[in-house]
C-alpha cells in the first residue's frame, strides 16, 4: 500500500441539482479552507432547477495548486442516476464512499479502487424526525464520513456551521448531527484510506479570503462607485447582480431611506445596454452584467457607446457558445465578440481577472478606464472564476481617487475661455472632453448621436470628418496601450519556451510549469492582463523562440489578437485550445505542451 | 408698458426669447408633420418657461428622431439607436431625475422595433414627455408601412395593408400610462398645451401625434393623409394648460369642465366636447376603441392618473442625482472591506 500523501487530494462528489448538496459541499470545503489547507471548490452543475446530475469537485492542495485536477482521487457516489458512469471517473488505487443502506450492485464494483460505504440513508431515517428534512440531510452524512477518513475535526466542522447558519441553532445542531453519525460509523466500523491525511497547516490561509469571482466583481463595481447597474438574469452572470442588491444598501442608503444607487432588471438585453449608456451618457458611473447570448444581444448599443464614447462597464461571464450552447458550463470564447464588438470598425478595452482579488480590483479600476478613455470597459470573466468557490489575496483597497477623466463642469468650461467642443482632439491623446446633462453653462451642450458627426458634435456626413472621427477613436485605443493593466510575467526558462495565459487559465498553467519542470522542460510564462495588448507582450514574444498561448476556445481567439498586432512573430505563437466546457486542468495543459516540446 | 420695453424682444420667465428654444434647421421635406410638431414644443416649452438647459431630448432612429436636433439647442440631446429611446431615457433618469426628458419617437420606433422597451418604460410610470410622431410608415426608408398603418390603408405603391393597426393610445393605457393623449401635428391649439401638461406630469406622459408623411403617405387610399387625418379627427374636448406663474381666469363650467392640477405645477383646464371622464380608465380605454370602430381618430387628453408614484420615488432616488455623487457617496470605506474580507475568512 502506498503511504498516503499530505494535504493532496482531489474529492468529487456527485448528487442530484437540488439535493442539498450545495450546503454539505460547502460546509466541507470551508473546513478545509479553516484548517488553513488551500483549496478550491468547483462545481460542475445542469442547466436545471431539480434532479439533473451535479458534481462538485473539492481540492485541498497543500502546495497551493487550486486549478482542476483531472484525476480523481475520491468519488462521493450519492446520484444513483450516475453511479455507472461515476464509479469509472475515480483514479486507479482511488476511493469510492457511497451509501450502503443498500448493498453495492456487482456492476459498480472495481477491483482497482478501494470503497468505503456509509448508510446515509438508514442514519438519517433514525436520527432526523422530519421525513421532509431526510433527503437533504442524507448529504451531510458523508460530510462526516469524510471528515473522519482524511482528518477533519469535528469542532472545525461545527465552527463552519455556525458560521453559516448562525442565527439558527435548530439548523446547526441537526445538520451536526448527522455529520457526527457518519463520523462515527466510519470510527465504528474501522474503515480508512491511505490516499492523503488532511493536516491542519497553521496560518496556512492567513490572508487568504475564499469567495467566487461574481460576488468579487460585485463589490469591486461598489468600491468603484457604480451607481446604475441594469441587467437581465441570464447564466452564469446573475449572481453577480444579486450579490449587489444583496448588499449594496450596506453602503449606499442615505438617512432618509433613498438610495444612492438605482438597480433595474431590464426587459431584455437591448434595454439593459441601453439603459446603461443612457446612465453613462448622463453622468453615473453604469454597468450591465450578462453573458454571450446577452453581449449578442448588446452588440448595437456597444457600438453606439463607442462612437457616441460613453463610459460604461459591461461584466461578460463566458460560457459555452454558440448559440445557448453549454449554459453552465466555462469557456472564453467570447473574446473577440468583446474586444471588436460591433459593427463598423471598433476596438474595445477588456480587462481580464484571474482571480478572485484582481476581479475586486479591475471591477472598481473598470469604472475609471472607463471614464478616463469615454469608452465601453469590458471585465472579462468565465463561468469557472466567475461561479465557483477559491482562495485569493484579500481585496486591496483602491489606492487611487475615483478617476473622473476629463469630466468639464462650468467653471471649467468657463475657464478655458468659455469654449467647448465634445470631441475636439486637445492633447493628441484621441480622448476629447465631455460634459453631461445639468450643466448650465451655455456652451455645455451637445447633442449626442451613433450617426456621423464631426468634433462640435454636429451631424457630418463629410468624409474627412467621418476618417478623423475613425482615427481619432483608434488612436484613444492606442493611448490605452499605456494605461491598461501589465502583464504579469514569471520567469524560469532557460530553454526560450513561453506560455502565455489570461483569467481562469493561470491557476492551472501555473500548475502545469510546474509539473513540465519537474521532466525537465522549464518554461517562462507571461499572464496577460488586458487588450489592448502593451509593449511587454511584444518584448515577450520578442525574447522566446517559441510561446504557447493557452485559452478555453476552439479558434485561438486571442493568439488572433496577439497574430493581429504583432505579424512579425505570428510564427512563434502556438494556441493551446482546450474547449469541452470544463474548467482547464494543469494535466490538460502539460499533455498538450510535452506533445509540442 | 413704455415704447421701449415694447421693442425688446419678448422674454418669458427663464428670460429667454422664443428664439433661444429654436435648434439647427429642419432636414424633414416641405410641408411634415413633424416641423409642425417641432414648432408646438418650441411653444409650450417657451410659455411654460422650461428652462432648455434642464431639458434632454432623446430619440431613437427615423424622421421623428432626427427632429430632437431641431428644437432648443441648448438642451443636452442624444439620438440613439433604432427604437431603444425609451430604454436611454430610463437610464438617463437613473443617472439623473432630475432633468426633464422629451423623447421623440416614431412609430416603426416605437410600436415595431421598440415596442418591447417602450411598453416597459410605461409600466415602470417613467417621468418623461414621450412623443410619437405617428404616420403610420416608414419614411426613411421610403413608404414601407409600420405597425401604426390601418388595416386597408394603401400604400403610396400601392399595397393594401393586411394586419390590424397597433393602436399606441390604447398599448399605453393597457401598459400602464399615466397619461396618455392624441392629437394632429396640424392642431397647435390642441397640442401645445398637451405638450405642456405633460411636462408638468408625473410620470409617463404618451402624446401619439397624427402627423402626415407628405412624401410617402398622403395619397388617396391612405387613413393616415392630411386629409383624411381631418376628416376623421374626432375632438373629445378642448384643452388649455395654465402654468404655474399665471393666474386662471377662465371660466369654469360644472359637469362639462375640467381642471386638474398638475404635479410639478400648473392646471390642465379642459371643456368636454364629449361625454368622457379622462380620470376614468375604461371609458378611456372605451372611447379609444369606439373611435377606431368607427374610422375616427379620437383626440385630446384621453386618459390622466396624477396619482400614481413615478419611477424615481419607486426606486427611492435621492435629491442629488446619481450623476452628481462623488467618491465619499460611493466608495465604501477601508473600514468596510476589511469586514468584507472578514466575512470571507469564515
Amino acid at each position: 500500500m502506498d503511504t498516503p500523501a499530505v494535504n493532496d487530494v482531489n474529492i468529487c462528489v456527485a448528487t442530484a441539482n437540488g439535493s442539498g448538496s450545495a450546503s454539505s459541499n460547502q460546509v466541507l470545503y470551508k473546513s478545509v479552507y479553516k484548517m488553513g489547507i488551500p483549496c478550491s471548490g468547483k462545481n460542475l452543475f445542469p442547466s436545471n432547477i431539480q434532479g439533473l446530475p451535479t458534481w462538485y469537485f473539492i481540492r485541498a492542495s497543500g502546495d497551493g495548486y487550486l486549478g482542476r485536477k483531472d484525476t480523481i482521487d475520491v468519488m462521493v457516489i450519492f446520484n444513483p442516476d450516475t453511479e455507472h458512469d461515476d464509479i469509472h471517473k475515480v483514479r486507479s488505487g482511488g476511493l469510492i464512499i457511497y451509501d450502503d443502506s443498500h448493498a453495492l450492485p456487482d456492476k459498480l464494483k472495481r477491483d482497482d479502487v478501494s470503497y468505503v460505504g456509509v448508510p446515509a440513508e438508514n442514519l438519517v431515517r433514525e436520527h432526523i424526525k422530519a421525513p421532509q428534512l431526510r433527503a437533504k440531510q442524507r448529504n451531510m452524512v458523508y460530510v462526516g464520513a469524510i471528515a473522519k477518513l482524511f482528518g477533519i475535526p469535528l469542532e472545525i466542522i461545527r465552527e463552519v456551521l455556525e458560521d453559516t447558519f448562525g442565527n439558527k441553532p435548530a439548523v446547526i445542531d441537526s445538520n451536526f448531527l448527522c455529520i457526527e453519525v457518519g463520523f462515527k460509523h466510519i470510527e465504528e466500523t474501522g474503515q480508512s484510506q491511505n490516499i492523503s491525511n488532511l493536516a491542519g497547516m497553521p496560518n496556512g490561509n492567513a490572508g487568504k479570503i475564499m469567495t467566487e469571482g461574481n460576488i468579487a466583481c460585485a463589490l469591486g463595481a461598489i468600491f468603484g462607485g457604480v451607481s446604475v447597474v441594469t441587467w437581465y438574469p441570464i447564466t452564469p452572470s446573475s449572481s453577480l447582480v444579486e450579490e449587489m442588491i444583496e448588499h449594496i444598501d450596506d453602503y449606499r442608503l442615505n438617512e432618509d431611506g433613498t438610495r444612492r444607487y438605482a438597480i433595474v432588471q431590464a426587459e431584455d438585453e437591448l434595454g439593459a445596454a441601453t439603459m446603461m449608456v443612457g446612465a453613462g451618457w448622463a453622468g453615473a458611473r453604469s454597468m450591465t452584467s450578462t453573458a454571450g447570448p446577452g453581449l449578442s444581444l448588446m452588440q448595437e448599443t456597444l457600438g453606439l457607446a463607442y462612437f457616441v464614447e460613453v463610459p460604461c462597464v459591461f461584466f461578460i461571464i463566458q460560457r459555452g457558445g454558440p448559440s445557448t450552447g453549454l449554459p453552465t458550463r466555462t469557456q472564453q470564447s467570447d473574446i473577440t465578440l468583446m474586444h471588436q464588438g460591433s459593427h463598423g470598425d471598433t476596438r474595445h478595452i477588456v480587462l481580464i481577472p484571474h482571480d478572485n482579488s484582481t476581479a475586486f480590483e479591475m471591477a472598481w479600476r473598470a469604472f475609471d478606464y472607463a471614464d478616463r478613455f469615454q469608452t465601453p470597459v469590458f471585465v472579462m470573466m468565465d463561468l469557472d472564476l466567475g461561479m465557483n468557490m477559491s482562495l485569493s489575496p484579500a481585496f486591496t483597497m483602491p489606492d487611487t481617487p475615483m478617476d473622473r477623466g476629463k469630466l468639464l463642469d462650468a467653471d471649467a468650461i468657463k475657464a478655458q475661455g468659455d469654449k467647448f467642443s465634445r470631441y475636439l482632439d486637445i492633447d493628441g491623446d484621441g480622448i476629447p472632453q465631455r460634459t453631461i446633462p445639468g450643466n448650465p453653462h451655455p456652451k455645455a451642450a451637445y447633442f449626442a448621436r451613433g450617426s456621423g458627426h464631426n468634433e462640435h458634435a454636429v451631424y457630418s456626413e463629410r468624409a474627412d470628418d467621418y476618417q478623423y472621427l475613425l482615427d481619432r477613436l483608434r488612436r484613444k485605443y492606442e493611448t490605452a496601450r499605456r494605461f491598461v493593466p501589465k502583464p504579469i510575467v514569471e520567469n524560469g526558462s532557460a530553454d526560450g519556451v513561453g506560455i502565455i495565459s489570461f483569467g481562469s487559465s493561470v491557476e492551472p498553467v501555473r500548475e502545469a510549469r510546474h509539473m513540465l519542470s519537474k521532466q525537465g522542460n522549464t518554461t517562462d510564462h507571461l499572464l496577460l492582463r488586458a487588450l489592448p495588448l502593451t509593449s511587454e507582450v511584444e518584448e515577450f514574444l520578442s525574447s522566446h523562440k517559441r510561446v504557447f498561448l493557452v485559452e478555453q476556445n476552439r479558434d485561438g481567439q486571442m493568439t488572433q489578437i496577439l497574430r493581429d498586432d504583432y505579424p512579425q512573430y505570428a510564427n512563434r505563437i502556438t494556441p493551446i485550445c482546450h474547449y469541452d466546457g470544463m474548467p482547464l486542468a494543469a494535466g490538460d495543459v502539460a499533455e498538450k505542451l510535452m506533445g509540442e516540446l | 408698458m413704455t415704447e421701449a420695453a415694447r421693442s425688446e424682444p419678448d422674454v418669458n420667465r427663464v428670460h429667454m426669447t422664443k428664439q433661444d428654444y429654436e435648434g439647427s434647421p429642419s432636414t424633414m421635406c416641405k410641408g411634415c408633420g413633424h416641423d409642425a410638431i417641432t414648432a408646438s414644443i418650441i411653444t409650450a416649452c417657451y410659455e411654460s418657461s422650461i428652462d432648455p438647459r434642464r431639458v434632454i431630448k432623446l430619440s431613437g432612429i427615423g424622421c421623428s428622431s432626427k427632429t430632437t436636433n431641431y428644437f432648443m439647442n441648448q438642451s443636452f440631446g442624444f439620438n440613439s439607436t433604432h427604437g431603444r429611446m425609451a430604454a436611454l431615457a430610463t437610464g438617463a433618469a437613473m443617472a439623473n431625475h432630475t432633468m426633464i426628458p422629451i423623447g421623440v419617437s416614431g412609430d416603426g420606433d416605437t410600436a415595431s422595433i421598440g415596442l418591447g422597451n417602450f411598453a416597459h418604460m410605461v409600466r415602470r410610470n417613467l417621468r418623461i414627455t414621450y412623443i410619437v410622431e405617428n404616420n403610420g410608415v416608414y419614411g426613411l426608408t421610403k413608404g414601407q408601412f409600420s405597425a401604426t398603418a390601418d388595416k386597408g390603408s394603401k400604400a403610396k405603391k400601392g399595397w393594401v395593408n393586411p394586419w390590424p393597426a397597433i393602436d399606441l393610445a390604447t398599448l399605453a393605457i393597457t401598459m400602464g400610462a399615466t397619461f396618455v393623449a392624441r392629437s394632429f401635428s396640424g392642431d397647435r391649439k390642441q397640442l401645445a398645451p398637451l405638450i405642456q401638461a405633460a411636462l408638468n406630469h408625473n410620470g409617463t406622459a404618451v402624446l401619439d401625434v397624427l402627423s402626415p408623411c407628405v412624401t410617402f403617405n398622403n395619397h388617396e387610399g391612405s387613413t393616415k393623409s392630411l386629409k383624411n387625418i381631418r376628416d376623421a379627427k374626432d375632438d373629445l374636448n378642448e384643452i388649455g394648460f395654465i402654468p404655474e406663474f399665471e393666474q386662471i381666469t377662465a371660466d369654469y363650467k360644472e359637469g362639462s369642465d375640467l381642471r386638474v392640477r398638475m404635479h410639478d405645477g400648473g392646471t390642465v383646464t379642459l371643456h368636454k366636447l364629449k361625454d368622457h371622464d379622462p380620470t376614468d380608465r375604461d371609458q378611456a380605454l372605451n372611447v379609444v376603441e369606439q373611435g377606431a370602430r368607427a374610422g375616427k381618430f379620437v383626440t385630446g387628453l384621453i386618459y390622466l392618473d396624477e396619482q400614481n408614484e413615478d419611477f424615481a420615488a419607486r426606486e427611492l432616488l435621492g435629491k442629488t442625482p446619481l450623476a452628481y455623487l462623488g467618491e465619499p457617496d460611493l466608495r465604501p470605506s477601508a473600514e468596510a472591506l476589511a469586514r468584507i474580507n472578514q466575512s470571507f475568512m469564515k
